[in-house]
């Protein structure tokens, strides 16, 4: 989904094996049979994530071999369970797992959920940023681009488009940062806010840990204009990784829609053109945006994790580089397993808030 | 447009290879975004197999007749985009991380194409266990963030870093793990559609075996889409690997030129003003990009009868005229109705 070719207006239904099986039935039997398809995608992904971490030995001797004395190695692995045999092990974490057990991360002993939980809270609003980011930039140019189709406008946004996809989350940062920290000294170089305003927040009753609001909250404005100060950068870095997906998807589907019969009855009664765009084409061609910005988590998560390594976000992608570079790779399957719900669980509610808005998706 | 198109007549080989086709069917801006795409492709081609030529100094060099390199120098004569902070010539790095890109496409793309084309004619000719197994497994994938996915595949195969092929095959398993599916996807749905053809039933009724089937029946014609896959993945391919070495997953600096790796070591100049060790590989990256999506996009509109921009009918063979792809759409379109 991260290449450029244009999602279809029904592409999400191709990945619903059962829809032409069943018949008839109403928005409940969707949603429940939606519900259940997460599921053998959670376990695939969790299963194939578990052998390939252990093809390469186990977790202890990946973090802290050399650095422990064999008999003590050997003690720690034997105390984990590392030295049953593998098939034992994975029942056993397909079980915690499916009991919201994670594990614990071997460099710092954490529960992984707590640590997902802490870290994820930054992740979500950098990604509500950019997604904030990618519409407010990518749906009107797409609009822009269908109402002059094929004229210079519409060649530089599709351009614009293409080099926002060509251009690596990390560069685009890169630029950012020299051109508007660097240079101009406009925004701050990296993190998520000034260390006062880390501590201010840190001390608060009952953190949300989405800095803005937390700030909102307590009513410390120069705390709020600090990390929105520090938000601009990475969002807008991530976001326009985005915008040139949604911009090229609203310019399909507007002209898409502005070929349809009804369109072409407005025009023949003589509604202009610029009507026909914002009035008539501009509502039914949003409906497979809804499906794509599920499709496009994914790759807002990958850019995520990007972003928060060029800017020192210190949220789930950042960590993950961190445990990765200390080997502590029962972090880091707890990490990807959770980001696998994660990302099923966010495709689950699109398709249902698809069905919602548009009746043809349900059968 | 051609009109031995029309008639069936069949043309010289050469106006039948995909990109030359394509470049004769487009006209306007269609045929000034494939021209594009194609220079920026074949000056990323060029510098790929002229590395060793172009490049003044070697990719881990740090030192010549004069002395070692100094570090962190702004552009000069002697090293004419500057020197990073480890002291090498960045100018040789971006030359030779063209050929390192290279190897790590082709190498990821042949291995997807092979393994994707296999599954999805097995998957798509036998159906039943098989295609579902595997059909569910690649949706899984699909859905599931590239990079991440390509990070665990690196862990596996090399623990992080190695040497020059190592981390090449590394790199290049990580990105086709991530391709597979898309190329499963495509060639399955090919052989559902081409296994009901009458071609397909006249050669099981004279006793074909499935193997020669699928391998001359059903395999050219199903691979017909994939020079656009190709250049699509391609782009693909150079961001997986640039994102991969970012995080320190690639190749080892003394093993090879990076650009990813060399973004990495540049971020924390950029703090400082230090543009020149980011922005060449950087540029690098995106114009590599740009030019193989370029080729992809063009080829992908020229494909479609209904996005392809058209010659004026009556001119026949008139020359490329602007203003006839705006005009063609409605048209075309009206024709649809």
């Amino acid at each position: 989904m991260t290449t450029l070719t244009e999602a279809p207006l029904n592409d999400a239904d191709g990945l619903l094996p059962s829809k032409k099986k069943s018949t008839g039935g109403g928005l409940g039997t969707y949603i429940l049979i939606r519900f259940f398809l997460i599921i053998p995608t959670i376990f695939i992904l969790v299963t194939l994530v578990f052998f390939l971490m252990r093809v390469i030995g186990d977790p202890i001797t990946a973090a802290q071999g050399g650095r422990l004395p064999p008999e003590a190695l050997a003690q720690r692995i034997h105390e984990a369970g590392y030295d049953r045999p593998i098939l034992v092990q994975y029942f056993e974490y397909v079980g915690q797992v499916a009991t919201g057990n994670f594990g614990t991360t071997i460099t710092d002993r954490r529960p992984v959920v707590e640590m997902v939980l802490t870290f994820g809270t930054a992740t979500l609003e950098l990604a509500i940023n950019a997604l904030i980011v990618a519409l407010l930039v990518g749906i009107p140019l797409g609009l822009i681009a269908a109402y002059r189709r094929d004229k210079a406008p519409d060649a530089v946004l599709r351009f614009f488009a293409i080099l926002c996809y060509a251009t690596p989350v990390f560069f685009a940062g890169l630029l950012m940062k020299l051109t508007f920290s660097a240079w101009l000294g406009w925004l701050p170089v990296a993190g998520r806010a000034s260390t006062r305003t880390e501590l201010a927040m840190g001390s608060l009753a009952a953190p949300s840990g989405i800095y803005w609001l937390d700030a909102l909250r307590s009513g410390n404005m120069a705390a709020y204009g600090d990390v929105v100060s520090h938000s601009i950068l990475p969002a807008a870095t991530l976001g326009l990784l985005t915008a040139g997906v949604f911009l090229r998807l609203v310019r399909t589907n507007v002209i898409g829609t502005l070929g349809k019969d009804y369109v072409e009855a407005g025009r023949s009664r003589g509604v202009s053109n610029y009507r026909l765009v914002t009035k008539h084409a501009y509502k039914p061609a949003l409906i497979p945006i809804i499906t794509v910005m599920g499709l496009q988590i994914a790759l807002l998560l990958g850019g995520a994790v990007l972003t928060e390594s060029t800017f020192e976000w210190k949220g789930l992608g950042y960590q993950l580089v961190q445990y990765l570079n200390s080997r502590d790779f029962v972090a880091v399957q707890g990490i990807v397993v959770m980001l696998a719900v994660i990302v099923g669980v966010t495709n689950f509610i699109v398709d249902v808030v698809a069905a919602l808005i548009d009746p043809r998706v349900r059968y | 447009m051609n009109a031995s198109a029309v008639s069936g007549r069949k043309q010289p080989l050469m106006y039948r290879l995909p990109v030359i086709s394509h470049f004769r069917s487009s006209v306007g801006l269609q045929r000034g975004m494939l021209v594009t795409g194609l220079v920026l492709t074949l000056g990323f081609l060029l510098t790929a197999a002229f590395a060793p030529i172009i490049a003044p100094y070697g990719f881990a060099q740090l030192s010549d007749a004069a002395g070692p390199f100094p570090a962190q120098q702004p552009p000069s004569p002697a090293h004419i985009w500057g020197t990073t902070v480890g002291g090498y010539d960045v100018f040789s790095r971006v030359i030779w991380g063209a050929q390192t890109a290279f190897v790590v496409i082709v190498v990821a793309v042949a291995m997807s194409i092979f393994l994707g084309v296999v599954l999805g004619l097995l998957s798509g000719y036998f159906g039943g266990w098989l295609d579902r197994t595997l059909v569910v497994i690649a949706d899984a994938i699909y859905a599931f963030p590239s990079l991440l996915l390509a990070i665990v595949m690196s862990i596996v195969i090399s623990h992080g870093q190695s040497s020059f092929w190592g981390g090449i095959v590394a790199c290049s398993v990580a990105i086709s793990v991530v391709f597979v599916p898309q190329y499963f996807r495509v060639i399955r749905a090919e052989t559902i559609r081409l296994k009901a053809e009458p071609y397909v039933e006249s050669a099981k009724v004279v006793g074909a075996s499935s193997a020669r089937i699928m391998g001359r029946h059903i395999f050219k014609n199903a691979t017909r889409t994939l020079p656009l896959i190709f250049t699509l993945n391609a782009s693909e391919a150079i961001l997986t690997l640039a994102g991969l070495g970012f995080l320190g997953f690639g190749i080892e600096p003394t093993s090879a030129a990076e650009w990813g790796f060399d973004l990495n070591k540049a971020i924390a100049d950029a703090s400082s003003g230090i543009w020149w060790t980011g922005v060449y590989p950087g540029m690098a990256i995106v114009l590599t990009v740009l030019g193989l999506t370029l080729v992809g996009e063009s080829i992908n509109d020229l494909n479609d009868p209904r996005l392809r921009g058209r010659k004026k009918a009556a001119a026949g063979k008139g020359g490329p005229d602007s203003t006839a792809g705006a005009q063609a759409a409605p048209e075309a379109e009206a024709r649809v109705l």
